[in-house]
């Protein structure tokens, strides 16, 4: 970290001799460092770091709520934002929606697991990691632009309140991503490590979850065989989904719709609402039975694990659909008063400056029984495709379609011809209700979607998202040219 | 006004200069931000408070050699100064490992520039009062963000240049039941309930024909007009990767083949990056000028392209005031013939879509872009709105849109400010005409 931390005291500090009229008063401080490194078509980028830090106060009183956030962690700057965040709470008692203080009492901590530091390596030889990358994508003239980028953030939190809880949590976090387009003429495609789903909590062995350092070579391999392939073929078919397509299917069709701030209406102006309504929990069909999803903020390594959310609530591993029926929404405290409702671990902010808010943390689809031959060949004609390129669902995450970068034809049960571009589209409900094969712990993976925007104020934050190899029925498939 | 202003920032660049080595540059830019937000839903506060922000970005430079940071400052002079002077000692540290930068340049002929803009913003409070009062009983939605926003940059040259404007946005809803709403905004420098009025008027309209029942449309293609808000979202995506040298050098520009000349807009479609007329600083963060216009696309051809420092030394071209992300901050689209009012009788029949919501591609290189439908889209018959429509999902090519399909443009382009605040409150805009189209295409 550039500085130390606003220490305890300064901050039990700030928070002493609150006003009469305060019911509870916290600060969280967020102090974040990161750097990002990139090389592209064989140029080191110059290397930029972040160093930011401040804190989001915010304060309960009278039945209002107010928020002030500060840079300034002096006690006068604290104090100050305390004032603030106070007369925003007076200016609102009685005008809120949402108002019941945490009742924030207890204390804890997280650490991501870091088996290797990146400090083990210098700038010098992370550099060299991506210079490698870089020139492994270099397979062929086509290849027109290649590049290789290392992000890493470490970002410390303190949530202290006046009720006398105190949370600190330190996340690693690292972000590796490359990319080769080949193009020739007005035809271009790109292909990717995974996009930037291939990130995580850790240190440098995040890089051999998905072989990062002998990837290159088949990316750029991959690009070139792109350029060449047939379209994808038009028609309703079986759909069998990689995990790197996967994560944004679940994202988008069911992470957003269980967030309980949207079926309050909370995103109805931005980010959208949702076709789900409190009524269906305990018994809406979701999906077939083999479908099972869980919030779980205790996988070691993924990118959204954590021990408390950012309103202090303990975060545990939840079922929200099991065997295909709805159980419980991605809901937080403040969220799950509001609704009179169960919920999960789940407000959450993207730093100090922005107010938490429901977001997805993990959200999983579970492994089932059935092995990747057992999937594959149970199709008679479909395709498997690879790595989300595109995304676009409407405002009630119903009617989606998503592209991805690289397509497998399947037939008679056997993977056959590269297709380029493959699309679907589909209603949420329809399409998880013909889920009809779920892929063995064999075929799971544990990635992320580092920028997920939601919010007013708007805010970009990451989500994890874990998937075995899923098998869909009657899906409407299609290509560029359809 | 922000505490933060051109002379807070001059000092600290004056102060951080003097930790220089001899033959090392620096080059500072600056955001800053002193917001009040308040946020609706059902016409009550779901949360409100006050951000006050300073971040500054650094880039240590000697000879080919640099290395950047961005820093959040607390406005506390003494403090900052230590910490950019730290920093710096990181910087110099941290370019120390790293090779020369073929693709650097510097502006060699600094331009100093200063500009504030804006009124006395309205007490929240007050504004708050009166959209609680006149969204009392209506399921009302939204966001209203007000306060100072500044841009600047600096250089141990001695270059300065400011941007500062003070201003409020009110971006909200109004819904009648699931997803059935008219949007609406009201941005600007000083507050007026008579406007505020006239828009919830003009929005009740609409709201009052969304009441009747909907209509659900099969798939297929449809005579359409789109809004200039609803253009928007098809230009958005477009900023994204269209318009940069470096993506359509590198063939990842989603108008590849109208740079390739392999297809072509309609001959009356031209799109700048007109600087003079959108709400955008008039540099770039690394203190490169924007001239007042650059034509992108004339004639429907490919005209120009955005060109940042290091594009221009990549690709030999000379920069023409792009961000490094070659994205453009004041896009602007020419007008058509055709009048706002005479809009819904040319339509005839056909779709009113006042929204499109969630852009993207569906095939990269042929520009082929899929999105939906949202908040209020009627279908339109002899130029009256007969019915609202349940929400459509499209699958067509900007080449169809605005080329071989399009009849006409409306006559007057709206300006809509960005109120995007990832981040920080974001000062951009697009200056867009609506779009009359002969069948675009519906597929879900």
């Amino acid at each position: 970290m550039l500085e130390t931390l606003a220490p305890t005291d300064r901050l039990a500090a700030a928070l002493e001799g609150l006003a009469d009229d305060v019911d509870e008063a916290t600060i969280r401080v967020v102090d974040e460092e990161a750097e990002w490194l990139t090389v592209r078509q064989g140029v080191v980028e110059p290397p930029r770091t972040t160093f930011d830090r401040g804190a989001m106060v915010t304060v309960w009183a009278g039945g209002g709520l107010g928020y002030a956030a500060t840079a300034d962690l002096g006690t006068e700057g604290l104090r100050a934002a305390i004032e603030a965040a106070a007369a925003w709470a007076r200016a609102t008692a009685g005008a809120t929606v949402a108002s019941l203080p945490p009742g924030l009492i207890h204390g804890g901590t997280y650490a991501s697991p870091v088996q290797r530091p990146w400090s083990d390596l210098s700038v010098g030889d992370r550099l060299d990691l991506l210079r490698t990358a870089d020139e492994g994508m270099a397979v062929d003239d086509r290849i027109v632009d290649r590049r290789a980028t290392l992000g890493r953030r470490q970002v410390r939190s303190v949530l202290v309140s006046s009720a006398g809880g105190r949370i600190e949590q330190d996340f690693t976090f690292t972000y590796p991503t490359m990319a080769a387009t080949a193009a020739d003429g007005g035809d271009a495609h790109t292909r990717t490590y995974g996009r930037a789903s291939f990130c995580g909590q850790g240190g440098i062995e995040v890089l051999d979850r998905f072989g990062y350092t002998t990837s290159a070579r088949r990316i750029g391999d991959e690009a070139i065989i792109l350029l060449t392939a047939p379209n994808c073929p038009t028609g309703t078919m079986d759909l069998l989904v990689a995990p790197d397509q996967m994560i944004l299917q679940i994202h988008e069709s069911i992470g957003h719709p269980l967030e309980l701030d949207r079926i309050l209406g909370d995103e109805r102006n931005y980010a959208g609402t949702s076709f789900v309504t409190p009524d269906m929990f305990g018994s809406f069909q979701y999906g077939s039975d083999l479908l099972n999803v869980t919030f779980d903020p205790t996988v070691e390594g993924q990118l959204a694990s954590y021990a408390f959310d950012d309103e202090g609530t303990p975060a545990t591993k939840q079922y929200l659909i099991r065997e295909g029926v709805l159980e419980r929404p991605l809901g937080g405290a403040t969220s799950q008063q509001r609704a009179d409702m169960g919920g999960v671990a789940n407000t959450r902010s993207c730093s100090w400056n922005r107010p938490p808010i429901d977001r997805m943390a993990n959200l999983n689809v579970e492994p089932g029984e059935s092995t990747l031959d057992d999937l594959i060949g149970g199709i008679e004609f479909g395709v498997f495709v690879h790595t989300n390129n595109s995304w676009s669902i409407d405002d009630s995450r119903n009617k989606f379609q998503f592209g991805c970068e690289l397509g497998q034809v399947i037939r008679d049960g056997e993977l056959a011809e590269v297709v380029r571009n493959p699309n679907y589209r589909g209603i949420s409900r329809d399409f998880w209700r013909n889920l009809n094969g779920v892929g063995d712990a064999s075929t799971f993976a544990v990635m992320g979607t580092p920028n997920c925007g939601k919010g007013e104020l708007n805010q970009m934050i990451g989500t994890g998202h874990a998937s075995p190899v899923c098998r869909f029925g009657r899906v409407e498939v299609f290509g560029a040219d359809e | 006004m922000t505490a933060v202003d051109a002379d807070w920032f001059d000092a600290r660049i004056v102060a951080a200069s003097s930790h220089l080595n001899s033959g090392e540059l620096l080059h500072a830019s600056l955001h800053t931000e002193d917001t009040d937000f308040v946020r609706f839903n059902h016409a009550q506060v779901r949360q409100a408070g006050t951000i006050a922000q300073t971040e500054i970005g650094l880039d240590l430079i000697e000879g080919t050699r640099h290395a950047q940071a961005s820093v959040q400052l607390t406005g506390q002079s003494d403090a900052d100064d230590a910490r950019i002077a730290g920093v710096i000692e990181r910087l110099r540290e941290l370019r120390s490992q790293v090779p020369e930068d073929p693709h650097l340049i510097t502006n060699d002929t600094p331009t100093s520039t200063h500009r504030i803009s804006g009124g006395e913003l309205p007490e929240t409070e007050a504004v708050v009062a009166s959209i609680t009062e006149r969204g009392a009983g209506q399921d009302l939605v939204g966001i209203y963000a007000s306060g100072t926003v500044a841009s600047g940059f600096a250089s141990s040259r001695g270059q300065r240049n400011w941007f500062e404007t003070s201003t409020f946005d009110f971006d909200w809803t109004r819904y009648l039941q699931a997803d059935k709403a008219v949007k609406s905004a009201y941005a600007g420098f000083d507050w007026d309930n008579a406007v505020f009025d006239r828009k919830l008027a003009e929005a009740g309209v609409k709201f009052e024909a969304l009441k009747r029942s909907p209509l659900q449309l099969d798939p297929g293609e449809y005579r359409t007009l789109l809004t200039p808000s609803a253009l928007e979202q098809i230009m958005e995506l477009l900023a994204y990767n269209a318009f940069g040298i470096r993506a359509q050098r590198s063939s990842q520009s989603s108008l590849l083949r109208l740079v390739t000349g392999e297809a072509a807009l309609d001959e009356r479609v031209r799109i700048s990056e007109h600087t003079s007329a959108g709400v955008a600083p008039n540099f770039q963060e690394q203190g490169w000028l924007r001239p007042d216009e650059v034509v992108l696309v004339e004639d429907g051809q490919a005209a120009g392209s955005l060109v940042s420092p290091r594009s221009a030394k990549e690709f030999e071209v000379e920069p023409n005031g792009a961000a490094g992300h070659e994205s453009p901050e004041s896009l602007a689209m020419a007008g058509g013939t055709l009048a706002d009012d005479d809009a819904l009788a040319a339509l005839d029949t056909g779709l009113w879509v006042g929204n499109l919501w969630y852009t993207n591609y569906s095939d990269l290189p042929g520009c082929r872009v899929t999105g939906m439908t949202r908040f209020a889209t009627f279908w339109v018959e002899g130029g009256e709105i007969v019915a609202p429509v349940e929400v459509l999902r499209f699958d067509d090519t900007l080449y169809n849109l605005l080329g071989e399909r399009l009849i006409d443009l409306t006559a007057e382009p709206e300006l809509l400010v960005d109120n995007s605040t990832y981040e920080q409150r974001i000062s951009a805009s697009m200056t867009l005409p609506g779009a009359l189209i002969d069948g675009m295409r519906f597929t879900l």
